[in-house]
This record gives C-alpha cells, sequence and structure tokens, in this order.
C-alpha cells in the first residue's frame, strides 16, 4: 500500500469523527431536527470499503449514510447542509440526514425504511449487466436488516443472474434495542450466503487495512463477472441508535470495551507505528501528519458548518420543483399552470 | 376517579388490563419488549408477562404480522404493534390480503381477533418516509375496522375494544399525541368503539375531524368563538365505519361543513366524508363542503416546508371564515 493512500484512509476516518460529532452538536443545539443517526465506531467500514471503490461504482446506503456519502465524495458543505435542511444540501434540503442523495458521484440513496437497499442495489446492478459494463454496486445494510424478506429475494435474484453487487453488512450487533441475538437465528451473517451459492466472508470491521483488502478483492472479482458476494463487517456504534435513544439496552462496560479497540485507536496502534502488514515496509504515519490531518479535518468540518448556515432555506416552490422533477415540458392534461 | 394520563400511558394501561385478563393477549413488534417499544407503549409489559406474550421480533414486518393473523385463527389475540405506520407498508399482504379476507373467503368459518397498532402522521422533521398516512389506502378494505382515537380516554377505550373484538382492528395513533396528557376514567363504560362524539357544540359550522386534527380542530374553533363564528366540533373517532348518523345531525343544523385531514386531500378520507355528507345532506348545505388537507407532496425534511404541507390551526380558522362567506352563506 502507498502511504498516500493510507494517508487518505487515515484522514477520512478522522473526517468521519469529527463530522459526526460536529453534526451532533449542531443537532444538540436545535440547529434542526428530525432522526440523527450517527457513525462513530464503524468509521473502519465506510472508509475501508469506498476507498477500494472506483468512482464508477455505485453506492447504495441506509439512513446512517453520511459517511458512506462523504468518503464517496460528496463534498461535507453539501451534506451538512442537507442536515440542516437546506437548500444547498445534496438533496435540495427535502431529504435531510436519512436521504442524501448525489447523482454524480454515484451516491444512489440514504433509505430509511430497512431492507431497501437490496432491491435498489439489485436493479442497478441488472443495468450495468445489461449495458455490458465491469462496474459494481455497493450495497450497506445492518445487520438487523438481513431478516427482511428483501434481503434474501435480492440475494437470490442478484445470485441467480449474477449480479454486480457488494453486499456489505455492518453487523454493530444491534437493531435499536435489540441484540443480535435475540433477532437472529443465525447471527453470523456471512454465513447465510452459502444459501444463495455465493460466496461469504466476514472481517474485522474495526480494522481499515482489514476491511481495504477484502473488499478490494471482492470488488475486482466483481466487476471482472464472477457475480456477488457478501461481505460482513463487525462493529460497534459508540452512541445510541439515534439522538433519541438512551441506550439502556447494554452496559456501559461494553460500550467502553468497544471503544477502547475502535477504528481510530486501531489507526493510533497499528499505524502510527514502523511497519505495515501487507507490504512489510514502512509506510507508518508519524504524529506530525496525525496532528496535520486533524487541523486538516478540523477545518474542513467548520467550512462545511459555515456553509451550511450560509445556505438559504428551500422555498415552496422548489419543493413542488423536486416533485415534478422529470416531468419537464410533457403535458399531462391541457397546458396550464401546475398546481390549483 | 379519572387520573391523568399521556396518551402512551393509555395505551399502556389498555394493554395491560386486557394482558392480565386473558392469557390469549400477547402483543409483538420490533423493541416492543426489553426496550419497552419506540413510543413507551409496552413499557413494564415483558418485565411483567414474559417473552412468550411480548415478543420482540426481527425486522420482518410482513412475517411477524402474518404470525398475528395464523395466532388469530386459532382464538389467540394478537396486538401486533408496528413501529410506524411506515413500515406498514411492508405488511400490507398479512393485513389486507391475509387478515381483512379470510374471515369472508372462509365462509365466516374464522374470526380474526387481530389488532394492529401503528403510530403515523407529520411528527418533527422526518422527512418523507417517515411521515405518512394510510388511512385513504385501508378505508378502501372491506373487512377491516379502523379506530383513530385522539385522546387519552379515547386510547385507553378503543385499544382495549379493538382487543376485545373478533375483527381485524387496524388502530393508527398520531406520533404527535403519544406525549399529550388528558383525563383517563379508568372505570367509566365506554362509547361503541366506532361511534364519533360532539368535541364542540356550535351553530354556524360543522367542522369534522379526526386524530391528532380533531384537537386542532377545537383549537380553530376556539379562535373562531371570538369572532362570532360558533363552530361544532366533531371527532369521527373511527374512519371505519363512519358514524354518518352524527355528522347529518350536525349539519342539519348548521348547514356548512368543513372537514380537516392531515393525509393529503386528494383522494383522501375528506373525500369520502365530502362525497357521502353531501349525499345526505344535499337538500340543506348552504354552501359546497370545503375540504382542507395536506398538500400533495411527499414531506420535505426541511420544517418550515413541513409545518406549511399539512393544516395547521391558522389554516382551520382561514378555511372556516371562508366557508361561512360563500355566496350561498348564511
Ligand atoms: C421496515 C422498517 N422497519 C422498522 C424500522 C425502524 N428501524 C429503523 S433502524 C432500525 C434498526 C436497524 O438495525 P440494523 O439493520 O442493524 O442497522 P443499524 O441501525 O444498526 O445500523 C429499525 C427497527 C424501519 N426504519 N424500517
Ligand atoms: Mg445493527
Amino acid at each position: 500500500m502507498e502511504r498516500d493512500q493510507l494517508r487518505g484512509m487515515v484522514r477520512d476516518l478522522l473526517l468521519a469523527r469529527r463530522f459526526e460529532e460536529r453534526a451532533g452538536q449542531a443537532y444538540s443545539e436545535g440547529e434542526f431536527g428530525g432522526f440523527l443517526h450517527l457513525y462513530p465506531g464503524e468509521e473502519a467500514v465506510a472508509v475501508g470499503v469506498l476507498h477500494a471503490a472506483e468512482p464508477s461504482d455505485y453506492v447504495v446506503s441506509t439512513y446512517r449514510e453520511h459517511v458512506h456519502a462523504l468518503v464517496k465524495g460528496v463534498p461535507p458543505g453539501r451534506v451538512m447542509a442537507e442536515l440542516y435542511g437546506r437548500r444547498d444540501g445534496c438533496s435540495g434540503g427535502m431529504g435531510g440526514s436519512m436521504h442524501l442523495f448525489d447523482r454524480e458521484r454515484r451516491f444512489m440513496g440514504g433509505y430509511a425504511i430497512v431492507g431497501e437497499t437490496f432491491p435498489v442495489a439489485i436493479g442497478i446492478a441488472y443495468g450495468i449487466v445489461m449495458r455490458k459494463l465491469s462496474e459494481a454496486v455497493i450495497c450497506f445494510f445492518g445487520e438487523g436488516a438481513a431478516n427482511q424478506g428483501t434481503f434474501h429475494e435480492s440475494l437470490n435474484m442478484a445470485a441467480l443472474w449474477r449480479l454486480p453487487v457488494l453486499f456489505v453488512c455492518e453487523n454493530n450487533r444491534y437493531q435499536i434495542g435489540t441484540e443480535v441475538h435475540r433477532q437472529s437465528a443465525l447471527p453470523e451473517i456471512h454465513k447465510r450466503a452459502c444459501a444463495y451459492g455465493m460466496p461469504g466472508e466476514n472481517a474485522d470491521g474495526m480494522d481499515v487495512l482489514a476491511v481495504h483488502e477484502v473488499a478490494q478483492r471482492m470488488l475486482r472479482g466483481i466487476r471482472a463477472g464472477q457475480g456477488p458476494q457478501l461481505l460482513e463487517l463487525n462493529t460497534y456504534r459508540f452512541r445510541g441508535h439515534s439522538m433519541a435513544d438512551a441506550g439502556a439496552y447494554r452496559s456501559r462496560a461494553e460500550v467502553e470495551s468497544y471503544k477502547r479497540t475502535g477504528p481510530l485507536q486501531r489507526v493510533e496502534q497499528d499505524l502510527v507505528a514502523p511497519v505495515d502488514r501487507l507490504t512489510g515496509s514502512s509506510i507508518a504515519l508519524d504524529q506530525t501528519t496525525m496532528q496535520q490531518l486533524r487541523d486538516e479535518v478540523e477545518q474542513i468540518v467548520e467550512a462545511a458548518v459555515a456553509f451550511a448556515e450560509a445556505s438559504p432555506a428551500p422555498a415552496l416552490s422548489d419543493a413542488w420543483d423536486a416533485l415534478d422533477a422529470n416531468r419537464r415540458h410533457e403535458t399531462l392534461v391541457r397546458p396550464e399552470p401546475r398546481h390549483g | 376517579m379519572a387520573e391523568k394520563l399521556a396518551y402512551w400511558q393509555a395505551l399502556n394501561y389498555a394493554l395491560d388490563a386486557e394482558m392480565a385478563g386473558d392469557d390469549s393477549v400477547f402483543v409483538l413488534g420490533e423493541d416492543v419488549g426489553l426496550y419497552g417499544g419506540a413510543y413507551r407503549v409496552t413499557e413494564g409489559l415483558y418485565a411483567k408477562y414474559g417473552e412468550w406474550r411480548v415478543r420482540d421480533t426481527p425486522i420482518s414486518e410482513n412475517s411477524f404480522t402474518g404470525l398475528g393473523v395464523g395466532a388469530a385463527m386459532i382464538g389467540l389475540r394478537p396486538v401486533v404493534e408496528i413501529m410506524t405506520t411506515n413500515f406498514s407498508l411492508l405488511a400490507l399482504d398479512a393485513i389486507i390480503n391475509m387478515a381483512a379476507k379470510i374471515p369472508f373467503m372462509s365462509g365466516g368459518q374464522f374470526g380474526m381477533p387481530l389488532v394492529v397498532r401503528m403510530p403515523g402522521g407529520v411528527a418533527k422533521s422526518l422527512a418523507a418516509q417517515h411521515s405518512q398516512r394510510l388511512e385513504h389506502t385501508l378505508m378502501n378494505v372491506p373487512g377491516l375496522r379502523i379506530a383513530v382515537p385522539a385522546t387519552p380516554q379515547d386510547a385507553y377505550w378503543q385499544l382495549r375494544q379493538a382487543i376485545a373484538s373478533d375483527d381485524c382492528i387496524v388502530l393508527l395513533e398520531h406520533e404527535l399525541l403519544y406525549g399529550e396528557k388528558g383525563e383517563v376514567d379508568l372505570q367509566a363504560a365506554s362509547p361503541p368503539m366506532h361511534q364519533a362524539v360532539v368535541r364542540r357544540t356550535g351553530r354556524d359550522l360543522t367542522i369534522v375531524a379526526y386524530s391528532r386534527m380533531a384537537n386542532l380542530a377545537q383549537e380553530a374553533a376556539d379562535v373562531l368563538a371570538g369572532e362570532g363564528l360558533d363552530a361544532e366540533v366533531i371527532d369521527l373517532r373511527s374512519l371505519q365505519p363512519i358514524d354518518w348518523d352524527l355528522c347529518e345531525k350536525s349539519l342539519r343544523k348548521t348547514r356548512h361543513l368543513l372537514i380537516v385531514e392531515e393525509d393529503c386531500r386528494f383522494a383522501g378520507a375528506g373525500a369520502e366524508i365530502a362525497a357521502t355528507l353531501t349525499e345526505r345532506c344535499f337538500d340543506v348545505l348552504a354552501a359546497a363542503p370545503l375540504r382542507l388537507g395536506g398538500l400533495g407532496l411527499p414531506t420535505p425534511f426541511n420544517a418550515a416546508l413541513e409545518a406549511v404541507s399539512i393544516p395547521q390551526v391558522d389554516d382551520i380558522v382561514e378555511a372556516a371564515r371562508q366557508l361561512s362567506r360563500s355566496p350561498r352563506g348564511t
């Protein structure tokens, strides 16, 4: 691995953490409302997987998707402005935290109904095959979503038609307050892949390099036409399910033990140190570089907040325009102004 | 004898009372057990009744609602909680194709003592996929009965009645009502489950509303009273069946009908109410019925746009003024 690439991944891990903390702060200060699902603890999943993605790959995600969007290249200011419900948000202020979309960057949406990412992903993949392209779709979902019918239906179709999808399970062990052993007869989600004749693997979702390595290998195979694969990444969320969740269902000791081995701790332990595990050569980042990166993300995040605060609220006419965006010049009944 | 309870607590008391009285009553849904329910409605019940009667489910709406259907077919009394109405779209096969049809298709051999509870409506910046109302769809399904409690007292009464009923009952709760407090008399005799109620009497116009909008209509009526407009407010309490007689009686007095619904106005509950009441009262109506409803937009995330997408108290007041000024008025 190149040192620059490592630096980029570490930068994104830090950006992810800082962005989410700052969003949580703005929410607590009443800057915007709604459901806010934050990602601290799970950063290595999005960063590791999406650093293995090509710009031509598509991403489909859930309501906990700010970091997926950021790492896919959606500008932080546009993401923050969407959380604020502003006009310059990546969804024009219509979607909010749970519904980030950026067509240009192939960020195909955050979906808030659990289990929706599967069918959308296989639909995109179907189109890729029809057009004979070597692109992949990355479909994120929580372990709780694996019990929705769409998971089974979509994985079957994906395997049946050899669709280019990497299904990425972010197994953070909880479906709001329900621990995985209380919701899943087979809690190791990757093992379900065999039911569809599909390769399934799991990896340590707290280790960004391990995630990156396995995702890169799987994505290469998928783009080469080998069919879909299922990747389960074991991780943990440090905060409540959303800002509304006090988290009484798990012990403080449990949370603290995961925090001690979180993705940023792992970076400090493994990477700000002499030897790269993959190449054997030293690519380590020194403390000065780490500090530079921290300063850099601090600036990026503050600029994102300033951008969001400066952006105007959308008008009602913007909402109608969003609804009618695709009508262009079609005459529906007779040529008349739209809304009576 | 009455005590002050929040809407969620009233529902909790109703569940507790029915579960204590009948072993065949059980509750299931996402996070209803250990967590106590997303809106606290099942708080404490898991500890009291155990996991077979308060079942935390996986995220599998169609199948756990269908489980409720199967259990009801052999005489259990399941109360399915769908965390929000939005997710019930995934359970419509169980609700519409199964629960609503099995008693009929079997020639009446099977009852369907199933209750499906779901909170819905526009809350606070929950965006397009989490702000929906589904009454328009459910009202159009023969075989379902639909209760829409607006007060803690009705929540208590109607949930108990729903559990005791041998038909499939859908209870549409409103996310913004859970914290609202009101007097609940646990001993008082309840009115029939589907009877509407006059929340305020008046002689100039009739405002027909349900769920949260019934409360806003009352606030609007207070404002209107200050302007000399005397509005009668009817809270329907039920959308299937609808208490037409009570509405007709009111209309024959006031001759003016304003309907308020949170759901999109186009093809919403208000369309049915306007059509049927016009058929029944055309001879006395002094003006065409006026329907106030949500805009035909998915709910925007932005809080200010969200607020303008559904009726507010001021909108109801303005609509009432407009109705009273209409050409054939007085
Ligand atoms: C169909 C549906 N049912 C229920 C919900 C409410 N809900 C939102 S997130 C969630 C838990 C999801 O858990 P998981 O898939 O593990 O994802 P995580 O939040 O842990 O990332 C639930 C039950 C929903 N949004 N959609
Ligand atoms: Mg989870």
